[in-house]
């Protein structure tokens, strides 16, 4: 099937290496536990396994079959035909990391563009080649803070709007170190858009303030006051951004940012499931040296010829091992590749197209489903991008219940990660819901019986 | 020729994939938030498509030619795949969708899990880890919290031998574990001497990658399993070599406590230009009750009437959340595919040609190059790409002159421990023809060394780009292309 040899070649091959049969290869396993019997169902042809998997699938119903407002953290968003049609191409999904430049051309470019995009996009001075996902892009953001300050500033606020899987992942990053403190995303400092209480906490022990912009419940914060503040204690600020949102907003490079994480899924990623995604990762130049992961660099070959390369390699494990700042290799090419390809083609008015449609049909469906009886919106006076809470007079579960009998996924159950918000669902709306959708959604809210 | 950035394509005015407008009444955006600019490239689809091909172009792959990068496992990718993994059904699902919507995906990962359990002969696996780094992350975290709760807390050390990837003492040092290097013996085994006086009650545990990235099997793994577990630390496996043992090799069952697989290795799914990798995390009964946040279990075994239902599920002293959602759920539907096409069969047949392939190799190009552990290899060997007698010649040169006779070159300078190292893995998708050219290839260049030796030190040749300045990037630090500069603009 995937191998090739006839039984000729075997004995061939055999013969010149000096052996009698393959099993000879083997001696060197331990003869009690050599060949052992693996408890696997028989195998499939092609045709086979494609009518297998096809049924399996079929037993899952999708975002296709329902009207879906799920957002929080992944987001539907229409791909074009060209994206996938490109990445397809052998030269680019069967090769591997481009350690030699002079036959990765492909995508050591690929990546530059890449980098200068997400540059572009952030407003910061550089961007690396990927990490795994917005979360992990994050928790990494809290290892350069804390180790650009040696761990002399112990203490790490985290806004408690940021996604709450973003904040468990970075506490899962940082579990065996002890001595850093993660705080300030507390149902005490609360999730007021002003901020106040998590400024107040900011002071010379701080080493990093991280925020989400929008933030988890979709809302658009002036952090000028936030970054103002942290600066003048000599803490650093990350930001964790939504890409579409950025071609509409002010990019946090511009309003001090110094570190900006984001979760590059809605830049022409399927949803599947939930990955593999794309981790996006930018800093100021004054952090340069202090990132992790893998950067390409523009220099010339021994022609004088534009040529790209993988840079600053010295940072990495691979040469600095239990030094490096981070065990990451490289990771999520293809992603980065997708991403590329999606806001080239989309380009300047396309993209800003996608983040308008986005901001429209999610202001008309705020609009009218706030105007069904027993709902309203809790976050009302705070402007939003393209998420936002919707209070319910009711329990979350039967709601969401009751749409889903209605063919809507109604969006996410905000009691499961903040008690103070019981009653409340965060509800996403893409370019990809039409206003008959809304309108439906509305039609469906409408007939529910409130307690 | 060089193809031009996004950027230089670019012309104000010009679209490529536009949207409708909207069709809802229109709301204000705030101001105050709006961004001033936004110089995104401007440019037609077809400009688009051309650049990326162009590009592509610009690659060497897997499916133009032999790519034998040692440790790296760049076996074919099946095209089959590529299309499981887009069925609507799996891709165009959200990973917030409630459970009863989501059967499919859930039974597919419910029997992943037990397959990768299966062929490694472990108790359970998770199938979060991003990629196989984010997998020994996992499993040290494993090992950390296992000596947490067993109030253990003086066992700070972990040992790795010193022909480890440099990602073993990285996941060791982010858990603030003390890497503590080991010696490997004459024949390339760990040095048994050296791990028993290194073994003491501070001892965490031992990273051992087997085969060990000289390409050998550790001809006394049962005694290193041994000596650890009775020193009281755990036996972490790098599996990134695993696909020498398919069928093999059941590492759970000589004592491994925890150990990762590389999906993009091992199980098929593409190298992708440097990912997204995949690496889950098979664990022993003892360690069960650690693996990470969320965990798929049956959750009713069903009957007759009803198949049986999946749900996620936060295994009792779980190391917790490591990543968003529930792992790269894409490459889980590639290795399913894999291995639903291979069984018990099929995977022996893969170990046992990856292994075949590699002694072929060696047998052949050993004596010409030095071979300085000379036995039977696994999926891979490493020989020195130096010659006394032409000292100026290095690996790196017969790195770059391969490309002109259009092979990618094997890995260069890894492991650390083999003086020049050309580090060989042909897998088992390839056939003899292609071998015997690589072999040919090599001996050839063996004898330009000597003969033409310049013809080494400026190779490539016929590459897109010749030998790339690398201090110079490392100096000039470019990493935008954006705004075009006024050099370029002239």
């Amino acid at each position: 099937m995937f191998t090739p040899h006839t039984k000729a070649d075997v004995e061939a091959m055999l013969k010149t290496i000096g052996v009698e049969k393959v099993e000879d290869l083997f001696k060197v396993v331990p003869d009690k536990n050599r060949f052992p019997d693996l408890n696997l169902p028989l195998p499939l042809s092609e045709m086979q396994a494609a009518t297998e998997l096809d049924s399996i699938a079929s037993a899952n119903a999708t975002t296709r079959d329902f009207i879906s407002f799920l957002g929080a953290g992944a987001y539907q968003h229409y791909i074009p035909a060209a994206v996938d049609n490109l990445l397809q191409r052998g030269e680019f999904y069967t090769a591997y990391t481009p350690y030699q430049p002079e036959i990765s051309q492909g995508t050591l470019q690929a990546i530059f563009e890449f980098q200068s995009l997400v540059s572009l996009l952030t407003g910061m001075d550089v961007s690396n080649a990927s990490h795994y996902d917005g979360a992990t892009a994050a928790a990494e953001a809290v290892i350069l803070a804390y180790s650009q300050f040696r761990g002399k500033r112990p203490k790490v606020l985290l806004s408690r709007a940021i996604n709450p899987q973003y904040r468990e992942v970075i506490r899962g990053y940082m579990q065996a170190n002890d001595a850093i403190s993660i705080v300030g995303d507390d149902p005490e400092t609360g999730i007021e858009p002003d901020l106040q209480k998590l400024i107040d906490q900011i002071d010379l022990d701080t080493c990093l303030v991280m925020v989400q912009y929008p933030d988890f419940f979709g809302r658009i914060i002036d952090y000028a006051p936030l970054i103002e503040a942290a600066h003048a204690q000599g803490a650093l600020v990350a930001v964790v951004a939504n890409p579409t949102a950025l071609a509409l907003l002010t990019p946090p490079g511009e309003i001090g940012a110094d570190i900006v994480v984001g979760e590059g899924q809605p830049l022409g990623i399927p949803l599947s499931y939930g990955g593999p995604y794309l981790g996006f990762f930018a800093v100021k130049n004054a952090l340069l040296r202090k990132i992790s992961g893998r950067l390409v660099g523009e220099t010339v070959d021994t022609q004088g010829e534009l040529a790209y390369v993988l840079t600053l390699t010295a940072r990495e494990q691979h040469i600095r091992r239990e030094k490096a700042s981070s065990n990451i290799c490289s990771n999520q090419g293809l992603m980065t590749l997708a991403a590329t390809i999606y806001m080239t083609l989309l380009g300047k008015t396309g993209f800003q197209q996608v983040a308008n449609l986005c901001y429209q049909n999610a202001h008309y469906a705020a609009n009218v489903v706030q105007e069904v009886p027993g709902f309203k919106l809790p976050f009302k006076s705070t402007p939003f991008f393209h998420e936002f809470v919707v209070q319910a007079n009711q329990n979350v579960p039967e709601l969401l219940a009751h749409l889903q009998d209605h063919g809507i996924l109604g969006g996410y159950d905000l009691n499961q990660d903040y008690p103070e918000l019981e009653g409340c669902l965060l509800m996403a709306v893409t370019e990809m819901i039409s206003r008959e959708d809304i309108d439906y959604l509305t039609d469906v809210l409408s007939e529910v019986k409130h307690a | 020729m060089r193809e031009p950035t996004i950027f230089e394509l670019s012309s104000t005015g010009r679209t490529g994939v536009t949207f409708q407008e909207p069709d809802v009444p229109l709301s204000d955006f705030p101001q105050e938030f709006a961004r001033a600019d936004f110089p995104f490239p401007e440019i037609a689809e077809l400009g688009v498509v051309r650049h990326f091909t162009k590009l592509s172009q610009k690659n060497y792959a897997i499916d133009l030619g032999f790519y034998p990068l040692g440790s790296c496992t760049m076996k074919y990718n099946p095209k089959i795949n590529e299309a499981t993994a887009r069925y609507p059904g799996f891709a165009a699902t959200h990973p917030l969708q409630p459970e009863d919507t989501v059967q499919g995906n859930l039974y597919l990962m419910y029997t992943l899990q037990n397959w990768l359990a299966e062929i490694g002969g472990f108790a359970d696996a998770t199938l979060a880890p991003a990629a196989g780094a984010q997998g020994e992350l996992v499993g040290t975290m494993i090992i950390a919290k296992y000596h947490k709760d067993h109030g253990d807390l003086k066992r700070t050390r972990i040992l790795i031998p010193d022909s480890a990837h440099g990602t073993n003492p990285a996941s060791s040092a982010m858990l603030g574990f003390d890497p503590v290097q080991l010696p490997s013996d004459e024949r390339g085994n760990v040095d048994l001497n050296a791990l028993a006086e290194l073994c003491d009650d501070t001892l965490a545990g031992i990273m051992f990658t087997n085969p060990n990235t000289l390409g050998l099997f550790d001809e006394n793994t049962a005694e290193v399993i041994r000596i650890v577990h009775e020193a009281g630390g755990l036996v972490y496996g790098d599996g990134a070599n695993m696909n020498a043992l398919l069928g093999v090799f059941k590492p759970g069952e000589c004592g491994i406590d925890v150990m990762h697989y590389n999906l993009h290795k091992t199980f098929s799914t593409p190298h992708g230009g440097g990912g997204p990798g995949s690496g889950p995390v098979m664990v022993c009964q003892k360690l069960v009750d650690y693996l990470p946040d969320p965990h798929v279990i049956m959750t009713d075994p069903g009957d007759e009437e009803n198949p049986p239902t999946y749900g996620f599920a936060r295994p009792e002293k779980s190391i917790g959340r490591i990543k968003t959602f529930h792992g790269h759920f894409g490459m889980l539907v590639r290795a399913y595919t894999y291995i639903a096409m291979l069984g018990q069969e099929g995977l022996r047949d893969i170990a046992e040609k990856a292994v075949l392939n590699a002694n072929y190799l060696q047998a052949k190009l050993k004596g010409t190059y030095t071979l300085p552990y000379d036995r039977s290899c696994m999926h891979e060997f490493v020989l020195e790409g130096y010659w006394k007698d032409v000292p100026d010649i290095h690996a790196l040169d017969i790195a770059k002159r391969l490309m002109d006779y259009n092979f990618h070159p094997p890995t260069n300078y890894f492991p650390l421990i083999v003086h020049e190292a050309l580090m060989i893995e042909p897998t088992e998708t390839e056939n003899v023809e292609t071998l015997d050219r690589f072999v040919d290839a090599m001996l050839k260049i063996a004898e330009e060394a000597r003969t033409q030796p310049e013809l080494l030190k400026s190779a490539p040749h016929n590459t897109p780009v010749k030998r790339a300045d690398e201090l110079k990037a490392a100096k000039d630090l470019i990493f935008c292309c954006y705004p075009v500069r006024e050099w370029e603009k002239s």
